[in-house]
């Protein structure tokens, strides 16, 4: 995971973790994510879902609405510690 | 919100039969969303997952036992609840949980409900309600709003419909409350609070099913439903259950909050009391003596 | 492999003497030395003096009573008394049976061990609520939808009444299934001397829970006598169990290779220990040119009716099933080589044991059918003809 700039100022990031495989592209975490960091991605899983993509990672601050609209469990997201050097 | 370190799994994961997803649920089913918020309150709540049992009936929501990693039970139609309280009284000490759709417990198992809300069965009823039999191709059910398309109300529902929180308050249940799928946060803390609550608790939980109910009557998508959730929901803790009904498909305001939060001795308490009052040493106590 | 064990009886539920009750009273006081310490029970008549006993009883001896707001609740409320950890049963008549149906189903496709009393009345419908009848022996065996075997047994005294119902709860408990206690309106408010022992007399089967631990542990395999391991909620295996059509895992698996597996495996479970499961009682069947093959009160009836045939000259044997399902056919197919004929007294109209014994016997004796509506028992007369009739 590459580490920005603005996420090395604040010491900590928001993270997105996805399992594209689960996604039924229902679009809840796109349009629940109150900073817009997430869109749906342009690739397609097996079932031909599209599934979402943390696209503005600077603007995820690890709420993890993402992960508690989810109904498939394709998503989740966590607050995370940048370490000196990182 | 904490800060954690590389969490290599959805914390949730524990709590679900991840060899069987993904899960039978369509795109933008509402029921998924609040199986996430179980899992959450399962992890909050500080019950022991060994104590915990879920109980559903059948219908889409009641796949949801299928998914859950607890000790769960798949029955018969409507009849979850007398399930849980057969489980409930035979071990006290288990914490039961049933999860059953509107047609489920609102028509078939409406017997059930109200007298289990009258005895004031230490039992949750998680009820999701997405106005339809959504499994068996969309029929009416006892809370479709007046007017609604349904195919066996093929021209617009003319039953009124329950008012689900009212009836089971005036049953006698401590906990009421409503919720939406939208409400998240809200609606996790509210399974916290049930799955604590000693006696009757009650969560309706509106949820959108895009595939049958939203698209017959042409109300868009899953997320359209969230937002008009979000929109037209007004959170009035204590209100008045009789003015809680959803009764038109496009309700002006929908009440949501926790209407009903108070103490009674739940059955099993009812029942020890009063028979060890009139059978004094000879009785034996049913289940752990407390204090 | 859960082994069949068995102990010896609580003695807080063996009321332990000599007593004069009816045959309702005396199923109770079974139920209890049976172990039987959760009952979801609901008003109907005949049978309504069985829960009534045991809701005075239960609070003594340590265990539950509800009575549910109707059958269709007490039927699966038992169920989840039983996957808390308890023997359970439910105790009705004919009308609660038929509402009843879809939790016998359930019972056996989750083959939960558990006991439903039937005190048999005149039917159909509401029919003769206060009198007797036979007519509910072949639903108690098909009257849920699908393929499935249950085990039932019907007894003829207010002591069989004590003595089969431990019985039923024991074979449930070996077999993993529901058991019907058949017992007829006549025995149930029929007052007669019952002899209670003491407890360590009295033979219970324990519950046969797996020794595995939750990894290994798969809720529907089946131990090599085709019976799976039972566990209970609670105890950290985490299951799921469905009605669905499932695998061992006890996952809804809908397919038609897993309904073959699951449905022949229900079948074979009662079908291959059925020779372990027959139960009746003979008398005087060696050289007898007649027998009187009966259950419940008729055969009790049928006593007479053999006497007076006796008194004739008539050689004339008597066997009665205590174990109706599964029906000892090819004891009946051995008998029917050596007699006449075969008289089945029974107290409905359509011969729903005498066409078993028909089918057994495939035409090499007579079967003499002794039909009755219901409402009183046989005349003993009726019988004596048919036995007449036989030996022609």
């Amino acid at each position: 995971m590459v580490t920005t700039e603005k996420q090395r100022k604040k010491k900590f990031r928001g993270v997105v973790h996805v399992l594209p495989e689960r996604c039924k592209g229902c679009r809840f975490c796109v349009e629940f994510c109150p900073t817009g960091a997430i869109t749906m991605s342009e690739e397609f899983n097996s079932k031909g879902f599209h599934y979402p993509e943390l696209t503005n990672p600077d603007k995820c601050t690890g709420c993890e609405l993402c992960g508690m609209y989810c109904p498939d469990f394709a998503i989740y997201g966590y607050r995370e510690r940048i370490e000196e050097g990182e | 919100m904490s800060i954690v370190k590389n969490v290599q799994e959805n914390p949730v994961e524990e709590f679900l039969r991840t060899d069987r997803l993904p899960h039978v649920w369509c795109s933008g089913c509402g029921i998924g969303t609040t199986v996430n918020c179980f899992a959450r309150a399962v992890r909050k709540c500080g019950i022991p997952l060994e104590k915990l049992a879920v109980v559903s009936g059948i219908g889409c929501t009641g796949r949801v036992a299928g998914y859950l990693k607890l000790d769960s039970f798949h029955t018969t139609h409507g009849r979850a609840i007398p399930f849980a309280t057969g489980l409930k009284l035979g071990n006290p000490e288990l914490s039961v949980v049933v999860y059953s759709g509107d047609g489920d417990i609102a028509a078939i198992g409406g017997n059930h409900l109200i007298n289990a809300a009258r005895r004031n069965v230490d039992i949750t009823v998680i009820m999701i309600n997405n106005f339809t039999y959504a499994m068996t191709g969309g029929q009416v059910t006892p809370t479709a709003p007046l007017d609604s398309i349904n195919t066996t109300a093929p021209y617009g529902a003319y039953e009124m419909p329950f008012n689900l929180p009212h009836l089971v308050a005036s049953c006698g249940a401590v906990y009421v409350a409503r919720w939406t799928a939208y409400h998240v946060v809200q609606l996790t803390k509210a399974m916290v609070e049930a799955m604590n609550k000693k006696g009757f608790s009650f969560i309706e939980i509106v949820s959108p099913c895009p595939t049958i109910f939203l698209r017959r009557n042409r109300l868009g998508d899953a997320v359209d439903e969230l937002k008009f959730f979000k929109e037209r929901s007004v959170i009035k803790h204590g209100a008045d259950t009789s003015e809680v009904g959803w009764n038109e498909t496009r309700p002006k305001e929908i009440i949501i909050g926790k209407f009903v939060d108070i103490e009674k001795p739940d059955y099993v308490e009812a029942m020890n009391v009063h028979l060890s009052n009139k059978l004094g040493e000879k009785y034996i106590w049913w289940g752990k003596k407390d204090g | 492999m859960a082994e069949i064990r068995y102990t010896t009886a609580d003695p807080k539920g063996v009321l332990t003497g000599v007593h004069y009750m009816d045959g309702n009273h005396a199923a109770c006081e079974g139920a209890l030395a049976g172990g039987c310490r959760f009952t979801a029970g609901y008003p109907i008549t005949p049978s309504s003096e069985v829960v009534e006993r045991y809701s005075a009883r239960i609070p003594t001896v340590g265990g539950v009573f509800i009575q549910m707001e109707d059958e269709i609740a007490s039927s699966i409320c038992l169920q989840g008394g039983v996957w808390a950890g308890h023997k359970a049963m439910t105790v009705t008549s004919g009308p609660g049976i038929s509402l009843m149906m879809e939790h016998v189903g359930l019972a056996a496709c989750l083959e939960t061990p558990c006991v439903f009393v039937n005190v048999q009345r005149g039917g159909p419908s509401t029919g003769l609520p206060t009198l007797p009848g036979q007519a509910d022996m072949q639903q108690c065996r098909w009257g849920s939808h699908g393929d499935y075997e249950v085990i039932a047994l019907a007894p003829s005294t207010v002591q069989e009444s004590f003595d089969f119902i431990i019985d039923a709860f024991n074979l449930a408990e070996i077999y993993r299934v529901p058991v019907f206690f058949q017992l007829d309106e006549c025995v149930g408010h029929m007052t007669e001397k019952l002899v209670i022992p003491e407890a360590d007399k009295i033979q219970v089967v324990e519950r046969r829970y797996t020794s595995k631990p939750p990894e290994e542990y798969l809720p529907f395999k089946p131990d090599p006598d085709l019976v799976p391991e039972l566990v209970k909620a609670g105890d950290g295996y985490r299951f799921h169990v469905t009605g669905l059509t499932h695998d061992e895992k006890g996952y809804p698996v809908i397919n038609a290779q897993a309904q073959h597996e699951m449905c022949w495996k229900l079948v074979n479970k009662i079908d291959q220990n059925a020779s372990k499961i027959w139960r009746y009682e003979e008398d005087e069947v060696e050289g007898a040119e007649v027998v009187v093959l009966s259950y419940g009160i008729s055969a009790r009836v049928a006593l007479r009716a053999i006497e007076m045939a006796k008194e004739r000259g008539i050689k004339v044997g008597r066997m009665r099933l205590i174990v109706v399902w599964p029906f000892p056919e090819p004891r009946v197919k051995e008998l029917a080589s050596q007699v006449k004929a075969i008289v089945v007294p029974e107290l409905n109209i359509r011969g729903q044991i005498a066409r078993e014994v028909e089918r057994a016997v495939e035409g090499t004796c007579k079967v003499v059918r002794v039909p009755h509506a219901g409402g009183t028992v046989h005349d003993p007369e009726q019988i004596f003809d048919a036995i007449m009739e036989g030996v022609r």
